[in-house]
């Protein structure tokens, strides 16, 4: 187990800048996710505290020690990659044998070990098996008994769940974080599928064009963005934003709800808006509109739950409320969060 | 189409497909069977119009076999054939793994043009360069030695090669070797461990095709050996058993059919991985 921590590190291609000055302190034990859009830079930010990159400037530190110059072997890191980069020519047996035996590992030990990493991974009755003999979600758990087996200090994950199909990754997923909990070893994890990361991550650092936008916990990024990116990135639909003079001001889809649904003592703000689509989406219900008064014929998407029962119709105009603490607003110039402006007082 | 018809049609194309290949086997398979015949037939036999040429008119004769053997070289022949070919093979190895590799790793245009400048220099014809050559040889002193065929082939063998390997080693996906490379090797470690392996396909191409090259190599083998002792088969072949407008069918069929069938049994028995050895970098 040990901490990671990047120090103002950057990665160039040519005139691409991959990472673009990010620092974190991933704490011991912590499970961090690096969530963005694709070619924001979590591959190559993953790769370089792997060892697999060689950052144009800045620190890496592992366990409190400097690694910028040790190879990858020598970081006590273990990595699944998205195409779990499973040794074709060896058996399962000698796939997660193989780190032990690089590393020099008694060898009258190494079946017990692995014996224990694919029992970890319910894969101990495919040890004789070729990979190429096995289902995408064994490969998946070959190439994390491989990781495990050495008992690394940090763990890197990129996508590995990305070839799975839905429902074999959500339990996957699911295993993923029990066994992260249970051997609580520091673990970064790589994805563009925000679902993963909220539901992974002990926090998550919201990435785009190579910086860090935001590193918080899952209630934090999705409630609290700190920018305009992360607010329209997190949330499906996202946040809708409404651009005035020098603000932009915005809510989720579903904190913005028929004005008679909320039963609360807390202040609202109630605006109106025509709809002009509704979508059905089993336990959603999703409708398309404009607003009217404050932000005229803006877009706008509301998330009602199937629970609601009120009939709407496109075409019709609807008074919608939200709560005042769920309006967040951005600096329109920088697009970064601030104070709220009582915008709704103004209105004529 | 009734029932019938289909199956009908089925063996129609089963009997089709025999066909062709039984026409491919006749053509691939003739120059051995000629060959095969010719080595053991009375010269009057195989001279005389009247005999049908594909079949025995005379008892068959060991005689064309004898003069091959003792009375040429060609046991000798052979000897310094597949010593030159055992060096040239391990020369090409050595230089053609490293540099097909990183040809294969140095991504974007450069990998790809330098590779095909290597290539090119294969295209050189051997024609061309004996003239040059020779004054490199006889100023190493390597004249009518074994040795600067030693030193020659890999000329045109480690073009070939390099860019062959190339084409197995670049479909090896990167993310394997940085595995190993993570779960405790060198990069050269990651590529004896990982990518060797996964590239013998690769190797045995090599090895095959560079002793083929050699094998039948013709113009450096007659320009740099004088002695007759250290001719290869396929100079000391044509020089002995041609005589003049003299041709000693028999004993060069023979000298012929010795040393190509052990090079026909090896492709036969690798011809799958050929075929991957071509198409591989085909696609993708
Ligand atoms: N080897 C490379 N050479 C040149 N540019 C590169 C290289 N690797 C990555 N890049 C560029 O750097 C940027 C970041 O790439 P990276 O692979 O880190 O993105 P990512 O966030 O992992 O995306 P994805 O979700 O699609 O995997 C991209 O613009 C990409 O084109
Ligand atoms: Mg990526």
């Amino acid at each position: 187990m040990a901490t990671v921590e990047t120090r103002d590190i950057r990665k160039l291609f040519g005139d691409v800048k991959a990472v673009d000055g990010v620092d974190l302190l991933v704490k011991e034990g912590e499970f961090l996710v690096f969530l963005g859009p694709s070619g924001c830079g979590k591959t190559t930010l993953l790769r370089m505290i792997a060892g697999l990159e060689t950052q144009t400037s800045g620190d890496i530190l592992i366990g409190g020690q400097v690694v910028n110059d040790l190879p990858p072997r020598a970081r006590k890191i273990a990595m699944v990659f998205q195409s779990y980069a499973l040794y074709p020519h060896m058996t399962v047996y000698r796939n997660i044998a193989f780190p032990l035996k690089a590393q020099g590992f008694p060898g009258d030990q190494i079946p017990q070990k692995v014996e224990w990493a694919a029992s970890t991974f319910g894969i101990g009755k495919l040890l004789h098996r070729k990979p190429r003999e096995l289902s995408g979600g064994e490969r998946q758990r070959v190439a994390l008994a491989r990781a495990v087996v050495r008992e690394p200090s940090v763990f890197l994950l990129d996508e590995p769940l990305s070839n799975l199909d839905a429902k074999l990754r959500t339990s996957a997923r699911d295993e993923l974080q029990q066994f992260q909990r249970r051997i609580g070893t520091t673990t970064i994890y790589v994805t563009h599928d925000q679902v993963e990361a909220m539901g992974l991550g002990d926090r998550i650092a919201v990435m785009s064009g190579g910086k860090v936008r935001q590193l918080g916990s899952p209630q934090e990024v999705y409630n609290e963005p700190a920018d305009t990116f992360v607010a329209g990135f997190l949330g499906s639909p996202p946040m809708n934003l409404f651009e005035r003079d020098d603000y932009i001001a915005g809510f989720r889809p579903e904190t913005f709800l028929p004005v008679g649904l909320h039963d609360t003592s807390e202040p609202l703000v109630t605006l109106w808006a025509k709809i002009h689509r509704v979508e059905h989406l089993g336990a959603d219900r999703l409708l398309y509109g404009t607003m009217r008064d404050t932000f005229p014929n803006e877009k706008v998407i509301i998330n009602i739950p199937f629970t609601v029962e009120m009939q709407i119709t496109p075409g019709e105009v609807y008074e919608f409320a939200v709560k005042e603490k769920d309006i967040k607003f951005f600096d329109r110039s920088t697009g970064l969060r601030t104070e709220p402006r009582r915008f709704w007082e103004k209105r004529s | 189409m009734s029932k019938g018809m289909y199956k009908a049609k089925a063996w129609g194309a089963k009997g089709g497909n025999f066909g062709i290949l039984a026409a491919f086997i006749a053509f691939a398979a003739f120059p051995f069977y000629w060959m095969l015949m010719t080595m053991f037939k009375e010269t009057r036999d195989l001279m005389n119009p009247n005999h049908n040429p594909y079949l025995y008119h005379m008892r068959p004769t060991l005689e064309h076999v004898r003069v091959l053997f003792f009375d040429t070289l060609y046991l000798q022949w052979l000897w310094n054939t597949a010593f030159v070919g055992f060096l040239v093979v391990l020369i090409t190895l050595i230089t053609a793994i490293p540099a097909g590799y990183s040809l294969a790793r140095l991504t974007g245009k450069t990998g790809e043009r330098l590779g095909i400048g290597i290539f090119l220099t294969y295209l050189v014809p051997p024609t061309i360069l004996f003239i040059p050559l020779s004054k490199v040889i006889s100023s190493l002193g390597l004249q009518d030695s074994l040795y600067s065929l030693v030193l020659v082939y890999p000329s045109f063998t480690i073009p070939f090669c390099t860019w062959l390997l190339m084409g197995f080693f670049k479909v090896i996906p990167k993310d394997i070797e940085e595995a190993a490379m993570i779960d405790g090797h060198s990069r050269l470690g990651a590529f004896l461990k990982v990518v060797m392996p996964m590239s013998i396909a690769g190797v045995l191409t090599v090895i095959i095709f560079t002793f083929t090259l050699v094998m039948q190599e013709f113009v450096y083998g007659l320009t740099f050996i004088t002695a007759s002792s250290r001719f290869t088969v396929s100079v000391g072949v044509p020089t002995f058993l041609v005589r003049g407008d003299v041709y000693f069918w028999g004993s060069l069929m023979g000298a012929c059919f010795i040393a190509s069938v052990p090079i026909a049994i090896l492709y036969n028995l690798f011809v799958d991985r050929f075929i991957a050895g071509f198409t591989v970098g085909a696609i993708k």
